[in-house]
């Protein structure tokens, strides 16, 4: 939902005294604030759970809280119907974030000699800010009928529709076969929607949006929400879950923007099992495969391409393991693997046309460069938690990906190479059924091979964050 | 244009983690507290004591379980586990309170303390008819550290043991006499009272039911149960067996293990789901193949012989 905007690359530096008294100024402010904390509340006021009871720490799920998505927001004790609630309840939730935070890139492409020619530049900026604003609005419609919506704004009030969905829950009274429509996020395992890092670049896994240097397939994002069909099922107790998507490839947006008929999957499975005083472990592995268009109708020029009048379908793929380990009550590692290829068609930068211009189009005739190859990565991440108690969360991340085969095979071996790491903290200072509220501190690195605007060398990539996160 | 060094920054983790410990310790909401609480002045913190579970093999610690009951139960059953969590004013029936440790499902007879497993079991089933979830998704070991902890919150568990289990027989084939023997004694012992006469939970005495806290009490609803229906303590005959033998503690729902034998309490089994109208089960089988009609029930136990009669022919 919330990836911080880059427009601090065009404020003005300050200095790092300025920083660290700021950042003091904020940690003052809040030992002054009032004492409080809590996910989407909307849930927890309708059954009155505290938020931890889903959520490891907001708005992260725990394994209960997982199984109470996978039951279509229901607890399944005969009060899931809306009928069972106050007529005046309304299952809405705000989510918003105001934050300081200090950016700092080390290559951004500037004019130089008067504009008479670019050169790369450093830029550090730092300022109090906002997140965009969420209003999350789900639940029951009736027993095992169920709805997600959920529209979402940039921090300038620009809004779409991020998820909106209806499901059909335990079809046939098994709850093996629920059904969702609509726009919704992908059964990733460690969900990206419910990260619990903010900043621009530790704000997201780059495993679930990498794309090669130079490629054009944007439509296997496995962190964007997807339009599509989904079936998914799940024992009693959500110790074994399976989901089958058929997703629309267009990257989840709305009014078939992109190929007339391409279509992606999206498939995933886990396993979880008791390990004692270790916990409740999780094996699961995924896998997003497809095909999207390369080639687009124009009108008005070559470039101009026309919106749902792609074709030439090429072939995509993700796929991976993933990990969620117990090692008693405090410490976690969440852990996710991926292999991906992407077309060499995509590798050569056909697939996404940008604001309707078709740069690259794959119209009859087209030639791939000689020697051209299919693009393929290897990537991980590990996401370590340490739960100092409910209330209190210490977390890390460590995140590379690393190119296995470059579609030009002049390109150096190692562009596009991402390692990324994240630490942060979120205290609840305190825990109900009635709203969210969190101290957030963070920081990312961010390194990537050989993709720098000007030379062509590495960009890297800082940001610090506090913040107050809040949802009532 | 001058910029922070990116290694500046990495003294910023140190820190985020100093920062975050300073949150965690002095913002921490005060931990729970105990339950010899005085009536007049402040509440003392609890002391978790070193209470145990024992559970098959498994054993579990009062002090492993504080976190997760934090986390999952304080909510309702309140930190001093005396069922004032901020949400227990919201709901209805209200949590159970730990503090004088009473307990609706028990495998043990009326009035004893359930077993570490009851309690677990409670747990894992959760309650149907409330808000209490169920908790499926914990380890048997963290059930084992929770029922250990809900014992720090009353003196019952230091000064008393646990209720021996009843003894469950088998059960009985269903049989129309058996249904129509549950029936009579569902008359008998006045279960329509409070259940009402077809089970609907609407009888004369619905209305004016209340727990041991003086809270308002619904009788269940038999009639609204299905193939999946839930009971509070279960959902198998064995459970309704035992509901019937152990009784609810705290609530109207006595035990009527001194009243009746436990052939009598399967034949009433055998009764109640048939209540279930909508539920697919061999009672509802049964009264089926006899047209949905109850016979009345006859007696075909022999008359005792008086004691003071000699057999005929007997003597010179």
């Amino acid at each position: 939902m919330r990836m911080w905007a880059q427009s601090h690359l065009c404020q003005k530096p300050q200095q790092g005294s300025s920083v660290l008294a700021a950042a003091f100024a904020l940690f003052f402010l809040m030992l002054g604030a009032s004492q409080s904390a809590s996910a989407i509340p909307a849930f927890a006021r309708k059954y009155g759970l505290r938020c931890s009871a889903c959520h490891e720490s907001w708005p992260m799920l725990n394994y209960f809280g997982q199984k109470f998505k996978d039951n279509g927001y229901q607890l399944m004790n005969d009060r899931d119907a809306p009928i069972w609630q106050n007529p005046g309840y309304w299952p809405v939730t705000f989510r918003m974030t105001p934050i300081w935070h200090r950016v700092s890139t080390n290559k951004v492409e500037v004019d130089a000699n008067g504009g008479t020619s670019n050169a790369e530049a450093k830029i550090t900026s730092s300022g109090f800010d906002l997140s965009g604003l969420d209003f999350h609005t789900g639940g029951t419609l009736e027993k095992d009928f169920s709805f997600y919506l959920l529209p979402s704004s940039d921090p300038t009030g620009a809004f779409h529709f991020e998820t909106v969905m209806a499901r059909l829950d335990n079809v046939g009274g098994s709850p093996w076969v629920n059904v969702k429509l609509g726009k919704f996020e992908l059964d990733n395992l460690l969900s990206e929607k419910r990260i619990l890092t903010l900043t621009g670049n530790g704000g997201i896994y780059q495993l679930y949006h990498f794309i090669p240097a130079g490629d054009g397939n944007i439509f296997g994002q496995m962190g964007d929400n997807q339009l599509g069909l989904e079936v998914l099922g799940h024992s009693a107790n959500d110790r074994t879950r399976y989901s089958v998507a058929l997703l629309s490839s267009n990257d989840g947006s709305v009014e078939l923007p992109y190929g007339a008929e391409s279509y992606s999957t999206f498939i995933t499975g886990s396993q979880a099992f008791d390990a004692g005083k270790l916990g409740v472990q999780r094996l699961g592995f995924y896998v997003m495969a497809g095909e999207a268009p390369t080639s687009w109708l124009t009108n008005g020029g070559p470039n101009a391409a026309i919106a749902g009048s792609g074709g030439s379908n090429k072939g995509y793929s993700r796929e991976g393991f993933v990990g969620q380990f117990y090692f008693g009550q405090h410490f976690d590692v969440d852990v996710v693997t991926q292999h991906g290829q992407d077309s060499v068609w995509f590798g050569q930068g056909y697939g996404d046309f940008i604001d309707g211009v078709a740069t690259n189009n794959n119209t009859p005739g087209t030639a791939l460069p000689a020697g051209a190859r299919a693009p393929t990565w290897n990537g991980v991440l590990f996401e370590p938690h340490f739960v100092v108690s409910p209330q209190m969360i210490l977390l890390g991340r460590y995140e590379t990906i690393r190119m296995s085969q470059q579609s030009t095979p002049s390109n150096p071996s190692n562009l596009g190479n991402i390692t990324t790491y994240t630490v942060g903290y979120r205290y609840n200072p305190f825990m109900t059924s009635r709203a969210g509220f969190a101290y957030h501190g963070e920081y990312n690195w961010f390194h990537q091979d050989g993709t720098s605007p000007i030379s062509a060398t590495n960009i890297t990539s800082s940001e610090l964050l506090f913040g107050i996160d809040f949802d009532f | 244009m001058k910029s922070l060094k990116p290694m500046r920054f990495f003294s910023a983790i140190p820190f985020t983690v100093i920062l975050g410990l300073v949150f965690s310790t002095g913002f921490a909401v005060p931990a729970v507290a105990q339950q010899d609480v005085p009536d007049i002045g402040p509440r003392l913190p609890v002391v978790v004591k070193p209470m145990e579970s024992h559970i098959g093999n498994i054993s579990g610690h009062a002090a492993e379980g504080k976190s997760d009951y934090r986390r999952y139960c304080a909510g309702c059953h309140g930190d001093y586990g005396d069922a004032n969590g901020e949400n227990a004013v919201w709901l209805d029936p209200k949590p159970r309170d730990f503090t004088i440790a009473t307990f609706k499902c028990r495998s043990t007879l009326t009035g004893t303390l359930p077993t570490d497993e009851d309690l677990s079991n409670t747990i894992a089933r959760g309650l149907t008819n409330s808000n209490m979830p169920i908790w499926n998704t914990f380890t048997k070991q963290q059930r084992a550290n929770l029922v250990a902890y809900i014992k720090i919150f009353s003196p019952r568990w230091q000064t008393e043991k646990a209720g021996t289990p009843i003894t469950i027989p088998p059960e009985p084939a269903v049989t129309i006499e058996s249904i129509s023997h549950g029936k009579a004694l569902f008359t008998k012992l006045e279960c329509w009272k409070c259940h009402g006469p077809h089970g609907e939970g609407d009888g004369p005495s619905a209305a004016t039911l209340t727990d041991s806290k003086d809270n308002p009490i619904r009788p269940y609803n038999f009639a609204l149960g299905k193939n999946d229906s839930r009971f509070k303590c279960g959902s198998t005959n064995r459970d309704i067996y035992t509901i019937f033998m152990t009784g609810l503690d705290g609530t109207p729902m006595p035990s009527f293990a001194d009243v009746i034998q436990p052939n009598d309490a399967w034949d009433l089994v055998h009764f109640l789901r048939t209540l279930q109208v909508n539920r697919k089960g061999k009672e509802n089988e049964v009264l089926s193949a006899a047209h949905g009609a109850i016979p009345p029930y006859v007696d075909k136990t022999p008359a005792p012989a008086p004691a003071d009669t000699k057999p005929p022919g007997g003597g010179q």
